[in-house]
This record gives structure tokens, C-alpha cells and sequence, in this order.
């Protein structure tokens, strides 16, 4: 690859992220029918961050800043074996009762849906919401179970030697959503 | 193998980073004890065996709790009542257990090194939860857990273990763990239950409790076991409460702010005074608390993390942990 770094292509700059999560926000504004009982739970790590941005162009679109929450869900996941010598548990923070809310789960990637599966577990062990959602900044399809989401930032068809990278300013210095050729599909 | 290794037996054999990884691990885990619903399915499937040939109430309530938060399913049996008192062998035991098809044992054993010579005869994991006077390794994670929650840190705090010195395994594990991390340790009690040789331990030995609590960040109180009396180490309770006890009056003479921990159970007024265990400086219940994360920790870390796994599946990492 001739492209510099090699393998590596991006598919949203900081410009075109930053168009994605202004319409994201204003899907989930309409999903939810405005802010009353809106809860926005992002996914450690970058759902997190993602969440945080999407609250902060919520409020000033509407004046009201939405409660967000954070979920860790490596306590389950169903391939514990396989978790790596030594898991980093991030921190789970849910704020306030969930039950009767509208919790959107916002997520940096969606593939397999093995996470999405995991968090709906854990959501559930913290009350009934009335409504769970899912919006993720990039959709790369592969999915091994039978889950959708109702907001996609992007949409690309990936195959399994790739790798989506998604990068933020606050953890990692620029927004960036970039692919990745890993090499050999596994 | 896992970042810990197959068992639990001591810290002395821990590295420092180990330690660290298993107090960060603990981190996450109080959390879930707070959720409304006290469960996660980490350790769905895997049966744990709580093994107590000693008896035992918080250790293994403490472990129990932490078992049950972690969707293991478990069983106890205690030396009492079982065919230990027919004269069955501990590997026999533990054999016939595993025979059952179970994952880890917890094992409290009143010889030191107990627990290493099972870890060494079966494929279960094995958690050292006490064995003699050798080391009780969670108690003393969860003891350094603690410090760092009341300090931010341990690193160049001073920790003073007051008392029976001698046949305390949280000791051992008390002076292995704060010094790995960067503590200073010192010892205090009576010289009949201070071990001949404790200094080559890199300890500060302290004759006097008045010396240890000028000196000391944090005063560790051990268990003064009443049978000590009988065995002859010291001459009654009340000339050792008298000398070494850690009272109100002496604390009130420390040049800083102290923080006081004791393991249980506590005899008042022999080691502590009441006012001090129901004071201002104790944690003692914050240790308690800190045990079951502790332990949820430990059982996580050795049930999972297999590097030879994770690398396997590795191969099409889809950004965010799919």
C-alpha cells in the first residue's frame, strides 16, 4: 500500500464526524419525541465520549441537558476465556432509575452485536425502560445475531480482515474514523 | 495461565504489577455490590468449592458473597461433619471434589502451606483463604486496597502491624504486599510474639506502642488470639491492653492524622480500645466492605484472561471489544 500510514483509509474526517453526530442527535430527538425521558448510556470506551457529544448538541438544540450514563459490559460478555490476561473493567455509572425511560445505547461500532447483546443484558439487571434504543456512529455489518440499530452515523460494508479505528479528540487527540487492513480474514 | 498464575496462595510470590492489576480489578467490582441488583454473569457455570477446615465467619461469608456476585455456584464444606473427620487425607478431598467436576477450591487450613501443596496436586485453581501462620492473601489485598481508598496511594505511607506478630498469616501477607508496593512496614507488640529474625524482613521493629504511633500513616491492629494468654506468651489481657493497646488517650498524642484497621474479629479493650474501633480514624468496616471486591477480583482474574484464547481471538478485531 502506497497510502501513508499503509492499510489505513479514512472514512469520516473531523468535519464529516462531526456533520454525523449533529444528525445523529437530531434522530435521536425525534426517536425519542424530545428530551423528557430521554437517557443517553454510552458503552465504554468511545460510546461513551460519543454519548457525552451527542447530550452536549442535544442541549443546544433544546436548552436541556440530558442525563448520560457510561456501561461497562465486560462482566457479560459471553466469552470470558477469551477476555485476554488482563481485562481493564471501565466504569459503569447509570444515572438515576431507568424504568419508564427511553435509554439510548450509543456505541462507537456495531459488528458482530455480541456487545449490544451484553449491554441489553446488563440495561435489563438496572430496570425496565420503556423503550431501549440503539445508535451507533458506524454500522460495518457481520452481524452474528439478530440485532439492528435505529440510528447509524455510517454505514460500510467491511469484510473480516479489516478493522474500523474510530478515534476522539478526547481520548485520542482528533476525530477520526479510519479502516483498517489487518490482513488475512480469520 | 492467567495473569495470576493457576492459584492464589501468597503475595509473596506476587509481583508488584500483579498486585496493582488485581486492587485496579477490584476497582469496577464495588460498584456492582451497590447495583439494585447484586449480580453479574462473569462467572456463569463455574463451581466453586469453599473448603474451611478452620472455622471461619467473614472470610467465608466475605467469599461466599463474592462467589454468588459473580454467578458461580457454589458449595461449602466445613472440617466438621465431613469425612476429613474419618480420616480422610486433604488430597483425597480434593481429589473426590474434583472428580465432581468443580473449578476452584477456597481453602482455609490451619498449617502453613496447606494451600500450596494442594495447588500442586489438583488442576482446580486453589485460593489460599489462610493456611496457619504462613499467609491469608485476600485479607491482606484487601487490606492495601483499603489504605490506598483513605490515602490515594501506599507508596512511602508508613504501616505499623501492632501485636501478635508471630502466628499471624495477615501479617506475612500485611508485610509482603505493603512492601512490594513501596510502603514502609513497621511491627509493634510484646517480643514473645514477635518472630526471631523479623527484621531481615526489611520491617522497623517499635517496643513501644507510643513509638509506633508517632511513627506511623496507619496503625494495623492484629486479633490478640486469647489462647495466647494459656499458651504463656502473654501474662494476662489486661496488663497487654494496658501496654499495648490502642486507646483513645494514645492516639490523641499522634502528630497526624492516623487511620486504624484491625481484620477481625476484634477483642475491645484487649487489643483496641472501643472508642478507637467505633471512632473517627477506624475503617475497619471499609475493609470488610473492600473484602468482597477484593475477592470478586482474584476469583475474576483467575477464572478468565487465558492469553493463549485471546490471542486466538484476536484475528478480526471489529473496533470496540466485539
Amino acid at each position: 500500500m502506497s497510502r501513508p500510514p499503509p492499510g489505513r483509509t479514512t472514512i469520516l474526517d473531523a468535519r464529516a464526524l462531526s456533520r454525523a453526530l449533529q444528525r445523529m442527535a437530531v434522530e435521536v430527538l425525534e426517536l425519542a419525541h424530545g428530551t423528557d425521558d430521554l437517557v443517553l448510556i454510552g458503552i465504554q470506551r468511545r460510546g461513551v465520549e460519543l454519548a457525552e457529544r451527542i447530550a452536549k448538541l442535544i442541549e443546544k438544540e433544546e436548552g436541556v441537558l440530558v442525563p448520560r450514563g457510561a456501561l461497562d459490559i465486560t462482566l457479560y460478555r459471553d466469552d470470558l476465556q477469551t477476555v485476554g490476561p488482563k481485562p481493564v473493567i471501565g466504569e459503569t455509572r447509570i444515572p438515576g432509575e431507568l424504568s419508564g425511560k427511553h435509554v439510548v445505547i450509543v456505541d462507537d461500532v456495531l459488528y458482530t452485536g455480541r456487545t449490544v447483546r451484553a449491554a441489553l443484558d446488563e440495561l435489563a439487571d438496572f430496570g425496565r425502560p420503556k423503550r431501549i434504543s440503539l445508535c451507533v456512529l458506524v454500522d460495518r455489518g457481520g452481524r452474528e445475531l439478530p440485532i439492528q440499530p435505529d440510528i447509524v452515523g455510517k454505514q460500510v460494508k467491511m469484510n473480516s480482515g479489516e478493522r474500523v479505528d474510530v478515534l476522539v479528540e478526547e481520548l485520542d487527540g482528533r476525530d477520526e474514523v479510519d479502516v483498517v487492513r489487518t490482513g488475512g480474514s480469520a | 495461565m492467567t495473569a495470576l498464575g493457576k492459584d492464589l496462595i501468597g503475595l509473596e510470590h506476587l509481583s508488584a504489577d500483579q498486585i496493582r492489576l488485581i486492587l485496579d480489578t477490584a476497582e469496577p467490582f464495588k460498584e456492582v455490590s451497590e447495583r439494585p441488583i447484586k449480580k453479574v454473569p462473569a462467572l456463569r457455570g463455574k463451581t466453586i468449592v469453599n473448603l474451611f477446615f478452620e472455622s471461619s465467619t467473614r472470610t467465608r461469608i466475605s467469599f461466599e458473597f463474592a462467589e454468588k456476585r459473580l454467578s458461580a455456584d457454589t458449595v461449602n464444606v466445613a472440617a466438621s461433619g465431613s469425612s476429613v473427620q474419618k480420616g480422610e487425607t486433604l488430597v483425597d478431598t480434593a481429589r473426590n471434589l474434583e472428580a465432581m467436576r468443580i473449578d476452584m477450591v477456597v481453602m482455609r487450613h490451619p498449617s502453613s502451606g496447606a494451600a500450596g501443596f494442594l495447588g500442586d496436586r489438583i488442576r482446580s485453581n486453589v485460593i489460599n483463604a489462610g493456611d496457619g501462620k504462613h499467609e491469608h492473601p485476600t485479607q491482606g489485598l484487601l487490606d492495601l486496597l483499603t489504605i490506598r481508598d483513605k490515602h490515594g496511594k501506599i507508596e512511602g505511607l508508613k504501616v505499623c502491624l501492632v501485636g501478635d506478630i508471630l502466628h499471624s498469616r495477615v501479617a506475612r501477607s500485611n508485610i509482603w504486599g505493603l512492601s512490594k508496593l513501596g510502603a514502609e512496614v513497621g511491627v509493634c507488640g510484646p517480643d514473645t510474639l514477635m518472630p526471631r529474625g523479623i527484621e531481615e524482613l526489611g520491617v522497623c521493629r517499635f517496643r513501644r506502642i507510643e513509638e509506633a504511633i508517632e511513627w506511623a500513616d496507619v496503625l494495623n491492629v492484629l486479633r490478640l488470639q486469647l489462647e495466647r494468654m494459656e499458651g504463656g506468651f502473654i501474662p494476662s489481657l489486661r496488663e497487654y491492653y494496658r501496654v499495648f493497646g490502642v486507646t483513645a488517650e494514645r492516639l490523641a498524642q499522634a502528630p497526624r492524622e492516623l487511620t486504624v484497621m484491625h481484620p477481625g474479629p476484634m477483642n475491645r479493650g484487649v487489643e483496641i480500645d472501643s472508642r478507637v474501633a467505633d471512632g473517627k480514624h477506624s475503617v475497619i468496616l471499609d475493609q470488610v466492605t473492600n473484602g468482597v471486591a477484593v475477592r470478586m477480583a482474584v476469583l475474576y482474574l483467575l477464572a478468565g484472561g487465558r492469553p493463549e484464547l485471546a490471542e486466538a481471538a484476536k484475528g478480526p478485531a471489529g473496533g470496540g471489544p466485539e
